[in-house]
């Protein structure tokens, strides 16, 4: 609101601000209890800094980092793709998709990873050889499961369909978050289903998906340390409590372990960070244009179709001077 | 096509619309003539919205039948037998009837621009040149060509309903529909919003228009219907059913909103 100019500048403000001891007192609380914990680190012999000085770039302990990204990755990805199909399956028309869907959400959510894990692992003595044929009838080709199904497949499927379930529940609140009149818009101009769900429907969707997605990523990169269940042995935890068990030092190396698990979860955030500002575009996120009147106004009469063609120019403000 | 005056380019018979045991239509009938603006006006919860969201079936049709530009909406007629149309034929069936939404149901995901050139594009097929030389005519033409790179959440509401029938417009409809398009503005966005549709009308658009506007239905409707319980109360010339209403009913309504 700005005043007039012959008017003289006000006099702002300058109130007198409420106190507040209570930030104090916490502020010197906690600040307390934190130097008595950072003292602690240093004086402590038992935790070994020269020991996490040695290992952190082991390379067991940098493969174990590798594998344990490769596995939260894959099996994310997995995971990402059926929750998409999963949701859209729930959402869908046809009974049979809704119903298997459900069921798909109820035995995976249901049961726990470990044990889908051990399962994956034992798939080989389950089925000992993938063939495919008829039914009853003549068979095509057959492999070995074990060929196949390796540890880092196992674990990938182990890790990737139990989150799917989840994910799914996630992907299937961001669509039902998508308000209706979205869908009858798009409907109402021709657009078919596939369209308007990968369009319109899913970019708005994805707002409400990428947090808790985010989350449940970095939750992933820590349900990675549970594939010894299969057995797969390259990952971090695995490495790091291989070499904790050697040296009969664990205190250093889960140390070790928790530093990689930080420095990737952070990246992770901060990846998160730059998907949620692509997303929140044109809600959350107003980048490219402020509206500014001098600008607009200038751009309106400059704009090359009002004046090529009088007859279409309807200006409903310039009418209505 | 006929070479007479009367040239109905809507035609709808009997409609009735059920949810569950609500019985919320009770046969509809209205014919719309090619180049014809026709306002429905009545009570909230009178049917006229979706009456109106049956056209592009927007809801299902319990009863009756609706046709636009001939052919059956909806439904085809095998040895007067109805069968369902499948998504892709509605879907083109749609692409001939614009909509205009209360709450303009911009895709605030897309700048102006981009919500004009959606539908030409991922539809239509055309090439994103050509569709975004039509769209920046069309932005233009409802007085927003400055608008363009502007998304729904930085338009005010008139902006965006402007931009919602630029929108509407791109597909090139034979008819366009307007679900109480200025219900949900500011008092002073009204007036830019019927301006767009007043000259939209003048191009010979053919538009159903369901509208608490009484002043547009009088200065450039050509047919108005009044609507109550689910019925066509009355329906005639705007000027002379609102200067002299035949109901009780419609009496009633105009004295409340005139």
């Amino acid at each position: 609101m700005k005043r007039a100019p012959e008017h003289a500048a006000p006099v702002l403000n300058k109130p007198v601000p409420v106190r507040h001891p209570g930030r104090w007192i916490s502020a010197v609380i906690i600040l307390g209890f934190l130097a008595v914990f950072l003292q602690s680190l240093v004086t402590n012999r038992n935790f070994r800094w020269d020991i996490v000085g040695t290992y952190i770039l082991d390379v067991k302990v940098v493969q174990g980092v590798g594998w344990t990204l490769i596995l939260t990755v894959g099996s994310m990805v997995l995971a990402i793709v059926l929750a998409i199909l999963l949701a859209f399956m729930r959402q869908s028309e046809n009974p049979v998709f809704r119903w298997s869907s459900w069921v798909w959400v109820w035995f995976f959510r249901g049961t726990p990873v470990y044990t889908q894990l051990v399962f994956w692992g034992l798939i080989s003595v389950l089925y000992p050889k993938i063939s495919a044929g008829v039914p009853f009838g003549p068979e095509l080709f057959s492999v070995d499961t074990s060929t196949i199904i390796t540890a880092t497949v196992a674990a990938i499927l182990g890790l990737g369909l139990n989150e799917s379930a989840y994910l799914a529940e996630i992907f299937r609140a961001g669509l039902k978050s998508v308000d209706r009149g979205q869908m009858e818009a798009a409907e109402a101009l021709g657009m078919g289903k596939t369209k308007i769900m990968w369009r319109i429907i899913l970019p708005q969707a994805m707002r409400v998906i990428v947090p808790p997605t985010g989350n449940e990523t970095i939750g992933m990169l820590k349900t990675t340390s549970l594939v010894l269940a299969v057995p797969f042995t390259l990952d971090l935890t695995f490495a790091t409590n291989t070499l904790a068990n050697r040296t009969y030092l664990p205190v250093p190396l889960l140390i070790v372990a928790a530093i990689w698990y930080l420095v990737i979860t952070s990246i992770l955030m901060v990846g998160q960070h730059f998907i949620e500002a692509y997303y929140g575009k044109g809600v959350d996120n107003l980048a490219p244009a402020a509206i500014n009147p001098a600008a607009a106004r200038a751009s309106a009469a400059v704009a090359p179709s009002a004046d090529a063609e009088p007859a279409l120019k309807m200006d409903p403000e310039e009418e209505a001077k | 096509m006929t070479i007479t005056t009367e040239n109905p380019l809507v035609k709808i018979e009997g409609l009735h619309k059920f949810y569950g045991h609500h019985h919320v239509l009770r046969g509809i009938d209205l014919t719309v003539n090619q180049g014809e603006v026709s306002v429905v006006i009545g009570p909230s919860g009178s049917g006229k919205s979706t009456m109106l969201r049956c056209v592009n079936l927007l809801e299902t049709i319990s009863a009756g039948r609706i046709s636009v530009g001939g052919s059956l909406i909806g439904y085809r007629e095998v040895n007067g037998r109805l069968h369902d149309l499948k998504t892709k034929e509605i879907a083109a069936q749609r692409r001939e009837i614009g909509m205009v939404f209360q709450r303009f149901n911009l895709f605030p995901h897309k700048t102006a621009l981009q919500n004009v050139m959606e539908a030409p594009v991922q539809v239509k097929g055309q090439s994103k040149d050509v569709a975004r030389k039509r769209a920046l005519e069309l932005l233009d033409r409802v007085g927003l060509a400055d608008r363009a790179g502007h998304y729904p959440s930085q338009l005010s509401g008139g902006q965006q309903q402007r931009v919602a029938i630029a929108r509407a417009l791109a597909m090139d409809p034979e008819l366009m529909l307007f679900d109480e398009p200025t219900s949900a503005l500011d008092p002073e966005l009204v007036g830019d919003v019927l301006n767009v549709m007043k000259d939209l009308a003048k191009s010979g658009m053919t538009m159903i228009v369901v509208t608490h506007e009484i002043g547009f239905a009088r200065e450039v409707g050509d047919r108005l219907t009044f609507m109550d319980g689910g019925v066509v109360v009355e329906s005639g010339d705007p000027r002379e059913v609102l200067a002299n209403p035949q109901h009780a009913r419609t009496k009633e309504f105009l004295s409340r909103v005139l």
